[in-house]
Parts: structure tokens; C-alpha cells; sequence
């Protein structure tokens, strides 16, 4: 969900101009094929592109007359704008990417095709996935995602700021207070280095501590907003301690003019939690490679790790019904899911398949991320996430800058939350 | 003698006049000219519309056309995947009640006002460039223009460092001198000026040149005949360039006013509305303009009727303003 920065973009997109370019060639094939035609497959990770592309080719190669073309665009708020216009006028890919905040608005508004789970048609065997994902792509009954892979938050730690102040290693005995002392000691305001930071973060930040101080983010039925939980404001209230009581994290301001995971890599944060995603950003600077490790997230009233996944997606009006959910049955395979741990920076959603995804870094702890999914929280959702998310935002921001009181913030951002799940409600109806 | 000048068909060729009004020459008359004028006018004008009609298709298909919709969809509810739902008012009740809509365009009016601030700057450049004897006029005119064609998402990229609050080069040179800087983009106080600075910034080449055209459109005689009445430089160009000026200046008023208000890339990347960090800016709620808000409830919040509304309260606002600077210029353009 993280959108990926202006700069990366722009370099990305000539590249990625020139590799699409050579798709359109493809074509022809044997003609003893049972099932000729063309596929258009839509992803937004740049990362991800080299292992998307080898998995096409295999299922080119292993369905003779049939073509894939992988159809980059790489950021994803544009992604999202252009999908949805694509949809409405007919023209989407045959097969996408989709994650969880907008699979409930295409969903309900009948984008997907069934994918069946079941008899000789099935698509994917739900027991080969964690249960969580698979549930994430599920509609009112109806399966219509196949979970892609996953991510999940682990604690990233400098070992170089570490050793000079004389702070052990976290690991998994953590908890919050060890968190709290150790940024505390970490923190060195004359050199401008901080414990840990705190930035208005959902998935790597406080949907975590939400879950470990024992709150909820929405309700399980989905109608109603959890921020007036105390529980829920307790996970809230550890982050703007972290600035304004402990003074172990920059402040709003300092996090909004330079990008959090950029000052962790500029070695001027000792922690930041960060999810699975970003470890091939870490790994590409073989200076910054030696110098960072991970522990699992620090423990509440429970240990929790914010679980989320991609999945693949049949577009509803796809020309190749068919050939569409063959893709998909191939994307979901083993074979797949191993070409993704090998080449690609995310994790293959598909059990056991894992390990050599975090084989591939043997100088980081990845089996710390591996690990968090036995004690996983599912990602919050409801049919239009997206709305609320941006009332989080807004609200919890003014907590997090200290221009408003934790509890009236919540409040107001309660009420606003409420409402729009609501609405939500009534247009179901 | 009479000539019916009435008929549109009468000859193409030009007939001599024959009347004892014809000077010897054959020179024509006034009202055969004339007649000639309107006779073009009533044949050939069709001419002129084919010539026009590829551009003028293009415009009504492209531009005029969707204005239409845009209206249209402003009385409608509009779901994220298309199906519209008629309405009424209902966007433009919600519009009066939203302290959201208030508060950007406030926003925008202020960054118009802050960037009408460039044109004075603009003018005392444009005379700088003017003067007789200067050199090296040609490197400034581009140094000066540069700006005008960077792309605004690569000046957004420079600026947001430039203002970096722990790194910025800014800051360090504020320190420098003893002053703390602060987080010019993310602190309430300063955004709007960081902002509008970088807008006259990358305005103040483009008024530059127009105004500078317009200078040089003045008629030397006037100055020698001003000095000649003992006029000294301040005075002549109080007397003499500014009203001369005045209908550059009135141009690059308008044509300010109207793309300030509509500013919408450069202080979107500004303010990270790009990145993970954009919607939570401490400073967001004070340098969002209507434009981005439109964007946003649009694209992001799938109320693309609403968004539709708002847009339409822009072009309302635009129109208006426009008017009335059409009506105010009475009092201060000069036409020679």
C-alpha cells in the first residue's frame, strides 16, 4: 500500500516503457494449443516486475499459443485511478493485482469473477494459503481473489547506533517499556538521532500496537468504528508519547519533510517497524546491509503483527473468462510461488513456499517475518476502506502533531468513521 | 452616379467606377471599398469557418462539451464505477456546509493574492532588462525564464529539499547567521508564503518577457519628447511607460489570477500529496487549494459528483472575478 516515491517513479517508468514495448511481439506459438489467445496482467510494483515477467513466460511456455502481457504502472495512487476507469469503461486487464483497502469497493460494485475453491474447476485449494488471506478476498460467500503474497511488520534496528550507546540487541522478550527505555537511551538530539519514529503509519505502526494493547480498529461485523475502545487509544497513545512524552521520535514535521524509512536508512533513526516490503530497498545498499537486522515487534497485553497480502484478481468483463482463471490457477501454483520467493521482494502467499525468500538474505532474520504470521492480525477493512482511511489520517495526524488531545481527536474521528460505515450500510441495502 | 452597393452577387471583377466622383487614377472610392468589404464578407466568410472547423471541432468536442457534463454530473451522484443518480442540489447543499471547500479556497485566494505580489517584481525586471547599455541582458531573460519551463513536479522535488527543516540547504544558511529556521512546509505558519514564494518564483520570467514585449512596443519619441519637457527618469516612467504599459500589465493580471486558482501539481507535490506522509502534513488542511480538494474527493473518496460541484464553484468564481477586472479596467488601461 505504500505509494512509492515521485523520484523512483520517474526513473522506473523509461525503464519499464522499453520492457513493455518488447511484449507486444509475442506472439504465435504452436497450434496444437487447446486454448490460443492473449492475456493482459495489471501490477504497480516496479520490484516486482523481473519476477511477474518469468512467471508469465512460464505459463506462456507451458500453454503454447498463449501470450501475457504484464502491465506496469508504477505508482500506486495511479494504479488505483486508472483501474477504476478502466473498469468503468470495460477495459481493465484481464488479470490485476489487488490489496485489501479496495477489493470490498470493486467487489461490491461486481468487478471480479468467482473463482471457484472447489471440485475439478477450482482455481486454488484454500488450505494451501493462511486462512486470514484467504477470507480477505472473500465477498458476502463468494471467493474472488487468490492470495499473491503477504507482509507482515517486524522491528528494524541500526546495529551500529546500538553498539556506540551500549543498548543490547531488541528480540523477541521486547516489550512495550523495553521499547520506551531503549529509544530513550538510543535518542541523541545534538547529532540528530532518534530512538525510533512515529510516523502517522497504519499498517507498520499503530494497527499493531492497536491489536497488541488489546483494541480494534472496526468492529467485526464492520458497522461500527473501534476508536472509542480505550484499548484502541491505548495503541493510539504509545506512538505520541513516543514524541511528545518520551522525546525518543522526531516529530510530525521532521517526519513529513524527510520520509521515515530514508532517515532509518540515513542512519539517523536506531528503530523503525517496517514492513516486508521495503527489506529489498534495505538489502540493495551493501554498506546499509551490514549494518541493519530485525526482531519481532515488542510485546503489549499479546504480541500482534499486521497480516496483508496481495492477491490476483479476474476482471468481470474479461473477453478470456476462461483463460483468465487458468492464469490464476498458474500464478497460485507452487511452481509460481517459488519463481516469486526466489526473484521477487515479496513473500509467496502460498505455505511453504516461504523459505527461500528469506534464504535469499541470509544476513538478515527474515524468518522474523516469516514467524509473525502465527501471531497475525488481519488487515481492517470494510466495502469502502478507503474513506475512512483518510479520516484516520486526517484526525489521527492532529493528535500526532499535538495540535488536538488524543481522546478528542478520536472522538471527532469516531463519529466521522461511524458515519461513513453507515452509508455503506444503506447503499448495500 | 449610384451604385447599388445592396447586391452581394454583383461581379467579382472590379468595376472601374465610372461616376465624376472617380478621381483620374483610377484610385477606388471609399464606398467601393466598401462594397467590396461586405461582398467578401457575404461570400467568402464560409471560407474562413472551414479553415476554423478542425480547431473549432476539436474545442467543442474536447473542451465545451465536457464543461456541459461537468455541470450535469455536479446535480448527480456518481458511484466509483460510473451510474449516475440525478440529484438536484444536493452536491451544492452539502458544498455550503463543508468547512473543507471554505477552507481551500481560501487557500487558493490567498496564493492568487501572494503571486499578484510577482508582477511589481516582474516590472522592475523587465525595466532593468530594458534599459539602454546593459549587458548580458540575454543570459538574464533566460535565467529569468527558466523556471517558466521546468516542469513544476521537478520543481516541487528541488523546493520540498530546499525547504527541508533538519537538512534543507535553506535552514543551514539561515543558521548560518544565527536564525532557527523552521519546517516551512510542514508547519502551519509558513506554508502558505514557502509556497506562494516558489508560485511568483516560477511566474515572475514568464510576466517578465510579456511585460518586456510591451516596452519595447512603446514609441521612443514619446521619451524624447518628455525629457525635452524637462520629465526626469521616475517621472517618465510614471507618465509615460505605466499607462503604456497598462494593457500588458492588465493581460498578465488576468491570465495570473486565472492559473493561480487553478494551481494544482506544483503544491500537491509539495506537500507530499504524493507520498505516505502527504495526508498526515501537520500543514496539509492550510496550503491544500480547491483544485486538490477536488481531486481528492474525486479520485480518492469516489464523490466525483460532489468533486464535480466543486469545480463548478471554481469556474462560477474564475468567470467572476474575470468580469469584474473586465469592468474595473475602465478606470486604469490606457489603449494609445
Amino acid at each position: 500500500m505504500r505509494r512509492r516515491s515521485l523520484l523512483t517513479t520517474a526513473a522506473t517508468t523509461a525503464a519499464t516503457a522499453a520492457l513493455t514495448a518488447g511484449c507486444g511481439a509475442l506472439t504465435g506459438g504452436s497450434s496444437s494449443a487447446k486454448r490460443r489467445g492473449h492475456l493482459t496482467y495489471g501490477v504497480w510494483d516496479v520490484y516486482q516486475v523481473p519476477a511477474m515477467e518469468r512467471v508469465a513466460r512460464e505459463f506462456e511456455h507451458s500453454r503454447p499459443g498463449v501470450t501475457v502481457d504484464v502491465q506496469l504502472t508504477p505508482n500506486t495512487t495511479t494504479y488505483w485511478t486508472k483501474l477504476r476507469t478502466a473498469c468503468t469503461s470495460g477495459t481493465a486487464p484481464d488479470v490485476f493485482w489487488m490489496n485489501g483497502p479496495n477489493f470490498g469497493l470493486y467487489a461490491s460494485a461486481g468487478q471480479f469473477l468467482p473463482l471457484e475453491t472447489e471440485g475439478s474447476e477450482a482455481v486454488f485449494d484454500p488450505s494451501d494459503f493462511p486462512s486470514d488471506l484467504v477470507s480477505l478476498y472473500r465477498w458476502e460467500g463468494t471467493q474472488y481473489g487468490a492470495p499473491k503474497d503477504f507482509d507482515t511488520v517486524a522491528l528494524w534496528f541500526n546495529k551500529e547506533i546500538f553498539d556506540k550507546a551500549g543498548v543490547d540487541y531488541p528480540d523477541a522478550s521486547w516489550t512495550w517499556q523495553d521499547l520506551i527505555n531503549n529509544a530513550q537511551r538510543l535518542t541523541d538530539r545534538r547529532r540528530g538521532i532518534y530512538g525510533i519514529a512515529a510516523p502517522v503509519w497504519a499498517q507498520e505502526n499503530y494497527y499493531n500496537s492497536i491489536a497488541q494493547a488489546g483494541g480494534h480498529v472496526i468492529s467485526k461485523d464492520r458497522k461500527r468504528s473501534g476508536y472509542s475502545d480505550p484499548r484502541t487509544r491505548e495503541g493510539l497513545k504509545l506512538w505520541v508519547d513516543m514524541i511528545h512524552r518520551y522525546r525518543a521520535s522526531p516529530t510530525l514535521q521532521q517526519l513529513t519533510d524527510t520520509d521515515t524509512t530514508q532517515m532509518f536508512q540515513s542512519g539517523k533513526l536506531a528503530m523503525a517497524q517496517e514492513a516486508s516490503y521495503n527489506v529489498e530497498t534495505f538489502w540493495a545498499d551493501p554498506e546499509f546491509r551490514a549494518k541493519v537486522d530485525l526482531a519481532p515487534l515488542p510485546k503489549g497485553r499479546r504480541r500482534a503483527s499486521i497480516l496483508h497480502g496481495l492477491s490476483n484478481v479476474v476482471y468481470a468483463r474479461t473477453p478470456q473468462p476462461e483463460l483468465a482463471r487458468d492464469f490464476v490457477r498458474f500464478l497460485s501454483g507452487k511452481k509460481a510461488a517459488l519463481t516469486q520467493a526466489r526473484h521477487g521482494p515479496a513473500i509467496p502467499a502460498r505455505n511453504g513456499t516461504q523459505k527461500p525468500w528469506a534464504d535469499a538474505k541470509p544476513r538478515f532474520s527474515l524468518d522474523v517475518h516469516l514467524d509473525a504470521l502465527d501471531y497475525a492480525v488481519p488487515y481492517p477493512i470494510s466495502t469502502n476502506t478507503a474513506a475512512w482511511s483518510h479520516k484516520e489520517q486526517q484526525w489521527l495526524s492532529r493528535a500526532w502533531s499535538g495540535d488536538e488531545s488524543l481522546d478528542s481527536a478520536t472522538r471527532s474521528l469516531t463519529r466521522a468513521m461511524d458515519q461513513l460505515l453507515a452509508q455503506e450500510g444503506k447503499a448495500r441495502s | 452616379m449610384s451604385v447599388d452597393t445592396s447586391t452581394p452577387a454583383a461581379p467579382v471583377r472590379a468595376k472601374p467606377a465610372t461616376g465624376g466622383t472617380a478621381p483620374p487614377g483610377g484610385a477606388l472610392t471609399q464606398r467601393e471599398l466598401r462594397r467590396r468589404e461586405r461582398r467578401f464578407h457575404h461570400r467568402d466568410k464560409w471560407w474562413g469557418y472551414l479553415l476554423i472547423a478542425p480547431a473549432g471541432l476539436g474545442l467543442l468536442v474536447f473542451y465545451l462539451w465536457p464543461v456541459v457534463q461537468t455541470m450535469y454530473y455536479s446535480f448527480t451522484e456518481w458511484g466509483a464505477f460510473g451510474g449516475t443518480t440525478w440529484i438536484g442540489l444536493e452536491n451544492y447543499r452539502t458544498l455550503i456546509h463543508d468547512p473543507e471547500v471554505w477552507q481551500s479556497l481560501g487557500n487558493s485566494l490567498i496564493y492568487t493574492a501572494l503571486v499578484l505580489l510577482g508582477i511589481p517584481v516582474s516590472m522592475v525586471l523587465a525595466v532593468l532588462l530594458n534599459l539602454k547599455g546593459m549587458r548580458g541582458t540575454g543570459i538574464y531573460r533566460t535565467l529569468y525564464f527558466l523556471p517558466v519551463v521546468t516542469m513544476p513536479a521537478a520543481v516541487a522535488v528541488v523546493w520540498r529539499w530546499l525547504y527541508n527543516g533538519d537538512i534543507g540547504i535553506l535552514n543551514q544558511a539561515l543558521d548560518t547567521i544565527g536564525i532557527d529556521g523552521t519546517y516551512w512546509v510542514s508547519d502551519p505558519t509558513t506554508v502558505r508564503f514557502a509556497i506562494a514564494l516558489i508560485g511568483v518564483w516560477m511566474t515572475v520570467g514568464y510576466n517578465m518577457i510579456l511585460l518586456l514585449a510591451g516596452l519595447q512596443g512603446i514609441p521612443q519619441d514619446y521619451y524624447e519628447a518628455a525629457s525635452l519637457d524637462g520629465a526626469g527618469r521616475v517621472r517618465q516612467f510614471f507618465s509615460v511607460t505605466l499607462p503604456l504599459l497598462s494593457p500588458t500589465l492588465f493581460f498578465t493580471t488576468v491570465l495570473s489570477i486565472i492559473q493561480s486558482l487553478q494551481v494544482f501539481d506544483l503544491i500537491y507535490l509539495i506537500l507530499g500529496g504524493n507520498t505516505q506522509a502527504g495526508l498526515t502534513n501537520p500543514a496539509y488542511a492550510d496550503g491544500q487549494t480547491i483544485v486538490m480538494l477536488f481531486f481528492q474527493k474525486s479520485f480518492f473518496d469516489n464523490q466525483r459528483g460532489y468533486g464535480a460541484a466543486i469545480v463548478c464553484l471554481l469556474f462560477v468564481l474564475i468567470m467572476a472575478l474575470t468580469a469584474l477586472q473586465f469592468r474595473l479596467q475602465k478606470r486604469w488601461v490606457h489603449y494609445g
